[in-house]
C-alpha cells in the first residue's frame, strides 16, 4: 500500500462526493426551504444524461451538450414545480413521498418510451480523454479531474450565491422561517419555482457529468438517490455547507472502505474470514456512519433550521 | 374448497377425465406461457427472447408440433414473486399447455413448483439454476441452456490450458458472483492474486480498478452481467488497460451488451455455448433470418428461446398432437430429436444439455449490424456435461 495508490484512491473518493454533493446541494434547498420531500430529483439527474448525450450526439459538440443538460433539466424541474409539486406543500410527507415515487415511475417509463431500455454511453470527446501525470508518477483520468474542479468550482459558486447574494439571502430566510419571508412581502410561490429550478439544473449537472462515466438508463437516479440521502441526513437538511462536507465524507469514506478495507481485515482475520466480511463491511460502511452521525448530532453536521 | 359437494363434483370430474380415451382430449390449440423480463433495464434480454421465439413461430407457419399455436407472454419484472404469479395467471386463466422462458435462477427455483405441481412441462431458456440440475432436478424440467457453472468451467480450463497466471478475479458480491468463481476454480489451478467481491449493481468501478492495476495481474476474470459490465469494461478501457491487461469474462459481454460498450468491447474474451458465428444450418438460418426480421444480432438468450420452442414443436410432432400425454412428451422431449442451434446434441440424466463450449473473442466486423462479432477463439470442451448430474436422482 503506496502513497500514491491511497492518493489515487483518495482522488476517486472526492470525485465520487463531488458529484454526490451536486445533487444532494439541489436536493437539500428543496428539503430544507420547501419542507418537500422529492424523492423524483434522481428522475432530473436521469433526464440531464440523457438531454446531454441526445444533444451531444446531434449536434456532435460536447459543450451544446452541456447546455442542453442544464437548460433542459432546469426548465423539466420548473414545469414539474407548476404542475405537480406546487399542490403537495400543504400536504404531510408521505403524500409528497407516494406523488414523487410516482413522478419516478413516470419519468423512467418516459425516457424508456423516447430513447428505449437498452442503456445509452457517451463517448468522450477527445480533449476531456487521456490521462494527467500528477505527481509521484500518478496517472488520473483526465475527465475525472475536471469533474473534481467543476464540482468544486460549482460549490464556490452556490456558496457565493447563497451567502452573498440577495436571492441567497431570500433563501436562507426562507430555510429559517417561510412564513415569516412570505408575510414581508417576497412571492414565495415564485421563489419556490426557482429554487426547485436551480435544483434541477445542479442535478442536470450531475447527470451530465455522469452520463460520462457511468451507464445512462432509465431508472440510473434511484441508483445513487440512496447515497445522496445519506448525503443529506449526514450533513444536516437544509444546509449547502453540510451537503458538502458530508459528500466528501460519504464519496472518500465510501471508496477507501472499497479499496482498502479488505487488505486491513486481512491483516487481522483469516483470509476466508476477510473475503466475505470486507465487502459486506465496505457497503455498509456509509449506512454505519450515518447511524453514528445520527446518535451524536440528530439533526446532522451543519443544522440549517432553528 | 369448503363446499363438500364442489370437492365431490372436482373429483368426478377429475376422475371422469382421465378415463376420457385419448382421442377425446386431442386438442386444436396449442397454448406457450413464455416468462421472461419485459420491464426495466434488463427488459433488453426479454426483447432479445420475445423476438425470437417469434421467429421461431414464423419458422414453424404458426404451428407448433402441427398445432395452431400461440404465446401468451409474461413479465417477471426480474422478480421471483411477480414470476410465480405469472405463471399462477397462466396456469388457471389462460390454461396454458406448457411453460417456457425464464432468465433469472431465483425466478426459475421460485416458479418451477408452482409448474410442476400443476404436473405442466417447464423449458427453461436461460436460467441455470444448480440446484435444478442436481438434487432438485425434475421429470417435468428441460433446459435449453446450460447451467450456471459451465461457462466459467469453460474458461477456467482455457486460462489453465494456456498457462494465464497471476489472475485478478472481480464478481458482484452475491450468490451468482460466488458460484460463477467456484466454477472457474474447478478447472484453473493457477494463482490468483485477488477476489474482489463488489456490491450488487454498483456503477463505479474507478476504485477497484485503481486497486487492480497496483497489483499489476496477468490477466484479469470479470462476472458482471447487465449493466455493471458495461460499466467496468467500459472504464477499464477508459483507464487505458485494454491493451495491457487482458480481461476475460463470462455473461458480461453478448449481443444486449455490445450495442452499450460499441469498441470497448473489442478484445474482450467470452466463454459460452453459442456465439452468432457458430456453423450449423439451423444457426445460421436463425441468425440471418433473425438478423433481416429486427435489424440487430441475437444473443444466446434468443437462441436459447428459439431453440425452447424447436424442442416443444419436436414433442408435440411426437405425440401427435395429444399435449396432456405428458409422459410421451418427456419422452420425446429426451431425445433431443430437433434441428438446434448448437447443432446435434443429447440431454444429460437431469435434462440439461450435453454441449461443446467455446471461448469467444469480440472483433471488428462490418458484416454484422452491430459492427462487432463474438468470433470463435477456440473450442475448450467438447460434450462437456454440468457439475451436478450425479446428484440427480432421475434415470432414464
Amino acid at each position: 500500500m503506496t502513497f500514491a495508490l491511497v492518493f489515487e484512491q483518495l482522488l476517486n473518493g472526492i470525485q465520487l462526493g463531488v458529484m454526490l454533493f451536486l445533487l444532494a446541494a439541489g436536493l437539500t434547498l428543496v428539503l430544507g426551504i420547501m419542507n418537500m420531500v422529492n424523492l423524483a430529483h434522481g428522475s432530473l439527474y436521469m433526464l440531464g444524461a440523457y438531454f446531454a448525450i441526445s444533444a451531444a450526439q446531434w449536434s456532435g459538440s460536447f459543450l451544446v451538450g452541456a447546455l442542453a443538460a442544464l437548460a433542459g433539466t432546469l426548465v423539466v424541474g420548473m414545469l414539474t414545480e407548476l404542475v405537480a409539486l406546487r399542490t403537495l406543500y400543504q400536504r404531510d410527507h408521505l403524500d409528497q413521498v407516494l406523488a414523487t415515487f410516482g413522478l419516478i415511475l413516470f419519468f423512467n417509463e418516459l425516457v424508456a418510451i423516447f430513447w428505449g431500455r437498452t442503456a445509452l454511453f457517451a463517448t468522450l470527446p477527445a480533449y476531456l480523454a487521456g490521462h494527467i501525470e500528477l505527481f509521484a508518477g500518478i496517472r488520473y483520468p483526465f475527465y475525472r479531474a475536471v469533474v473534481i474542479l467543476v464540482g468544486l468550482l460549482t460549490a464556490i459558486v452556490l456558496w457565493y450565491v447563497v451567502t452573498r447574494t440577495r436571492l441567497g439571502m431570500l433563501i436562507r430566510a426562507g430555510a429559517s422561517n417561510r412564513t415569516m419571508v412570505g408575510a414581508l412581502g417576497v412571492n414565495i410561490r415564485l421563489l419556490y419555482t426557482v429554487v426547485f429550478g436551480f435544483g434541477a439544473a445542479l442535478a442536470g449537472l450531475a447527470g451530465l457529468m455522469a452520463g460520462q462515466i457511468y451507464t445512462v438508463q432509465p431508472g440510473m437516479g434511484e441508483l445513487i438517490l440512496i447515497q445522496v440521502f445519506v448525503v443529506i441526513v449526514i450533513g444536516g437538511i437544509g444546509s449547502i455547507r453540510g451537503a458538502l462536507v458530508g459528500a466528501l465524507i460519504v464519496g472518500v469514506v465510501d471508496t477507501m472502505g472499497r479499496a482498502f478495507l479488505k487488505p486491513l481485515l486481512g491483516a487481522v482475520l483469516p483470509p476466508v474470514t476477510a473475503d466475505t466480511a470486507a465487502p459486506a463491511l465496505a457497503s455498509m460502511l456509509i449506512y454505519l456512519l450515518m447511524a453514528l452521525v445520527l446518535a451524536l448530532k440528530p439533526a446532522g453536521l451543519f443544522q440549517a433550521r432553528g | 374448497m369448503r363446499n363438500p359437494f364442489r370437492l365431490l363434483a372436482a373429483g368426478v370430474a377429475a376422475a371422469a377425465l382421465s378415463f376420457a380415451p385419448a382421442s377425446f382430449a386431442q386438442q386444436k390449440q396449442l397454448k406457450i406461457g413464455f416468462i421472461t423480463t419485459l420491464s426495466g433495464p434488463q427488459g433488453v434480454i426479454g426483447k432479445h427472447m420475445k423476438d425470437s421465439v417469434e421467429l421461431a413461430l414464423q419458422h414453424l407457419g404458426g404451428k407448433v408440433g402441427g398445432l395452431p399455436a400461440e404465446v401468451v407472454f409474461g413479465d417477471d419484472q426480474f422478480k421471483p414473486d411477480v414470476g410465480v404469479q405469472v405463471a399462477q395467471q397462466m396456469l388457471q386463466r389462460d390454461q396454458v399447455d406448457i411453460m417456457a422462458g425464464i432468465i433469472w435462477s431465483n425466478v426459475m427455483m421460485a416458479t418451477m413448483p408452482v409448474v410442476a405441481g400443476a404436473g405442466k412441462i417447464m423449458v427453461g431458456t436461460n436460467a441455470g439454476a444448480s440446484p435444478l440440475a442436481g438434487a432438485q432436478c425434475n421429470e417435468l424440467y428441460f433446459s435449453t441452456s446450460w447451467n450456471n457453472d459451465q461457462s466459467p468451467e469453460a474458461l477456467g480450463k482455457h486460462l489453465q490450458d494456456t498457462g494465464v497466471s497471476d489472475l485478478y478475479v472481480l464478481a458482484p458480491n452475491y450468490q451468482a458472483g460466488k458460484d460463477m468463481v467456484a466454477g472457474l476454480k474447478r478447472y484453473y489451478k493457477g494463482k490468483i492474486v485477488e477476489e474482489q467481491y463488489t456490491k450488487m449493481g454498483q456503477l463505479d468501478y474507478q476504485a477497484e480498478i485503481t486497486a487492480l492495476r497496483a497489483k499489476n495481474p496477468k490477466a484479469v476474470f470479470i462476472f458482471y452481467p447487465g449493466g455493471m459490465g458495461i460499466q467496468f469494461i467500459r472504464q477499464y478501457v477508459q483507464a487505458g488497460l485494454r491493451d495491457q491487461i487482458p480481461l476475460y469474462s463470462v455473461f458480461t459481454v453478448d449481443e444486449t451488451t455490445i450495442p452499450a460498450l460499441k469498441d470497448a468491447a473489442i478484445g474482450q474474451y467470452e466463454a459460452r455455448f453459442w456465439t452468432a458465428e457458430i456453423d450449423n444450418p439451423a444457426s445460421k438460418k436463425y441468425v440471418a433470418d433473425f438478423r433481416k426480421k429486427y435489424g440487430y444480432t441475437p444473443s444466446y438468450y434468443g437462441a436459447q428461446s428459439y431453440d425452447g420452442i424447436m424442442l416443444i414443436d419436436s414433442a408435440v410432432k411426437a405425440v401427435k398432437g395429444n399435449v396432456k400425454d405428458t409422459k410421451g412428451m418427456v419422452a420425446a422431449m429426451r431425445k433431443a430429436d430437433y434441428p438446434s442451434i448448437r447443432g446435434p446434441f443429447k440431454f444429460n440424466n437431469n435434462h440439461h444439455p450435453i454441449q461443446d463450449f467455446y471461448v469467444l473473442k469480440a472483433v471488428k466486423d462490418p458484416k454484422s449490424p452491430e459492427g462487432i462479432t463474438m468470433n470463435i477463439e477456440k473450442k475448450v470442451f467438447d460434450d462437456h456435461k454440468d457439475a451436478y448430474y450425479k446428484d440427480c436422482k432421475m434415470k432414464w
